[in-house]
């Protein structure tokens, strides 16, 4: 089976204030698909001046709408993800048009999970109190946790709608109003999630800006009536939005991703079962969405006595990967999102073959047919050691560098020889290592004998250079808001100092 | 002998840049996303410090790279080149429907001598 391109209309506004309303200079961009080139729709290429209309709209909703209850907020919540739900196949056309990934992954993990975002932050604020300890007979001090006001959150282009929804339910949940920028390169899903929940929430509490960089995510990072800045994206930039929230005094959440280890122990080959199978899926999912996760599992440690069989089985299960046409259910690894990432992606497995590190399987670009419009690069196994700079860098494509490790105390060396700290992965059927080797890696998330799944319930968030900051998790909701304390004194009697 | 060079093409685009814009710098980005290449930003607009390494100067345009990630690029020879495309950063040629990208060489034995081994 197979779907299509969606219907787009010509050109589409920014969502401020409750309406669609298009750029105040006029000025649109062309957005296209990276799956042939083809043209998608113009989209506003808003100035500093739309910027802060939107900015302005939020901090006229925000009194209202912090005095919302719990119950109402997290009832539209709940509107918001019957809404996707309903519309799952019209949200999974678009982003696999805007974004190049295969639409099996769309249909049954980005829309579903993206729904499931919202309903579990819905009911997160139902369940979350406050605290209230009496200090002493008279004194009692009460934590209130009160909204931060007005957030701005600038979204990254890999998983447009559940980056969206992994950043907007817990700062409405909260009781914040939300200025959010998408990615450039994929602005559809947010548009389209406007238009289906405009009504949803009152004029102002939600607003989506399109536009680039420069022009209109620095003027919403930098802005001094906003009380927090949320973003995904890379470390240059992520430097950046921490040195203008210096500027405004303001707390920022960054997840800068990573370079993330998957770390198979040699306990995996003892017997040839469902779970071994379990264990090559898991070393071939850094194809998964095309490599373009922060959390790829990009740099594969295999123990040495099983070394060679393993990475038979697994060089032979990446051969297998469909790659084609990205709305066709069969396929399972589509197109890059745009071509300065199909030329990064490239320049790497250049300086990796230079570096002297061996191509497994892939290591191009694949022109096969009708491929040749698009931005599709070959799964590709590059093997190598730790201090190539493959090894070392985030190529976000599907490219895996795979290393040989002697005992626990190297894997746990390589493993951890990174400037980031984001993901991991640790496959073994001993029950220490299940413990002590993912208690031992520096990173937020590790996964054990699993990779890639992203539950909401489960804190997501970096160390090092990953950044900092919870998702996904009822801690995302202290990230949004201030606490305040209320000292009570019960005590009719004065202190008796002056 | 240098380490970073710069295309005809990129030249061109960032001699345009330094006409719209005046003063700038290269910050080469790591991580996620738009992450693993160079971005150009107006001259103070970015805070430097000992942390940041100066790799050379493009057109009298400074680029610099954070000291954790010179450690694991030092052996290469960078080149800076343009090419079609949309990055989400804030970098200063996005508008232009246009990225920088760095393509990467080893140093040869020589340049490997005079660049890391002098200090």
């Amino acid at each position: 089976m197979s779907y299509s391109k969606p219907k787009f209309k010509a050109s589409y506004g920014n969502f401020i204030n409750g309406k669609f309303v298009e750029p105040l200079g006029g000025d649109y961009f062309d957005n296209t698909s990276p799956i042939d080139g083809s043209h998608i729709a113009k989209y506003p290429r808003s100035q500093k001046e739309d910027v802060e209309m939107a900015i302005d709209a939020a901090n006229a909703a925000k009194d209202n709408w912090e005095k919302t209850s719990v119950t109402e907020r997290a009832a539209l919540l709940n509107k918001v993800a019957d809404i996707i739900d309903e519309n799952l196949e019209e949200f999974a056309t678009v982003e696999t048009c805007d974004n190049g990934k295969a639409i099996r992954e769309t249909l049954n993990a980005d829309v579903p999970l993206s729904a499931d975002h919202w309903r579990y932050f819905a009911s997160c604020i139902r369940a979350e109190e406050g605290s209230v300890a009496e200090l002493d007979e008279h004194t009692l001090s009460m934590n209130i946790k009160e909204p931060l006001g007005v957030v701005g959150q600038i979204i990254p282009w890999n998983f447009p709608l559940l980056m969206l929804s992994w950043k907007l339910p817990p700062a409405l949940a909260a009781g914040n109003c939300v200025v959010l920028k998408p990615a450039e390169q994929t602005p559809s899903a947010a548009t389209l999630l406007m238009e289906k929940i405009a009504d949803v929430f009152p004029p102002g509490v939600v607003n989506v800006i399109h536009g680039f960089g420069p022009e209109a995510g620095k003027p919403l990072a930098s802005s001094s009536k906003i009380d927090k800045v949320a973003f995904t994206g890379e470390t240059t930039t992520g430097q950046l939005i921490m040195q203008y929230a210096s500027k405004n005094l303001n707390p920022v959440t960054v997840e800068l991703g990573g370079k993330s280890p998957n770390v198979f122990f040699n306990s995996v080959m003892d017997e040839d079962d469902a779970f071994l199978d379990k264990c090559i899926e898991g070393a071939v999912l850094f194809a998964f969405n095309q490599g373009e996760v922060c959390t790829c599992p990009s740099r594969m440690l295999v123990q040495e006595d099983i070394y060679d069989k393993f990475m038979e089985r697994v060089v032979e299960r990446t051969k297998a990967i469909v790659q084609s046409n990205p709305y066709d259910v069969n396929t399972q690894v589509g197109a890059q999102a745009s071509n300065d990432q199909y030329e990064k992606i490239q320049s790497y497995l250049k300086i990796g073959k230079e570096e002297g590190a061996k191509t497994l399987c892939g290591g191009e670009a694949n022109k096969d047919g009708d491929l040749s419009k698009g931005h599709y690069i070959k799964p590709t196994i590059l093997e190598g050691h730790n201090k190539m700079r493959v090894f070392q860098e985030e190529i976000f494509g599907p490219v895996v560098c795979v290393t040989k490790f002697k005992d626990e105390a190297e894997a746990l060396e390589i493993a951890n020889d990174t400037l980031y700290g984001l993901g991991a992965g640790v496959w073994t059927r001993d029950a220490h290592q299940l413990y002590q080797i993912p208690r031992a890696i520096k990173a937020g998330r590790v996964w054990v004998n699993c990779y890639h799944a992203y539950p909401a319930h489960a804190a997501f968030g970096g160390y090092k250079k990953s950044g900092f900051g919870r998702e996904n998790h009822l801690m995302m909701l202290s990230h949004y808001r201030q606490n305040k304390n209320m000292l009570i004194s019960y005590d009719k009697n004065k202190l008796g100092f002056f | 002998m240098t380490r970073i060079d710069i295309t005809p093409e990129a030249l061109k685009v960032l001699k345009q840049l330094k006409h719209q814009h005046g003063e700038l710098i290269f910050h080469q980005s790591g991580g996620c996303c738009d992450g693993s290449s160079p971005m150009i930003f107006e001259k103070d607009d970015m805070y430097l410090d000992d942390s940041d390494i100066h790799m050379g100067d493009l057109d009298g345009v400074p680029f610099y790279m954070n000291q954790d990630q010179y450690e694991y690029w030092k052996h290469t020879h960078l080149t800076v080149d343009i090419t079609e495309g949309r990055g989400s950063s804030f970098s200063l040629e996005i508008p232009l429907g246009l990225r920088f990208i760095i393509h990467s060489r080893l140093l040869s034995k020589e340049e490997n001598t005079f660049l890391n081994d002098k200090s």
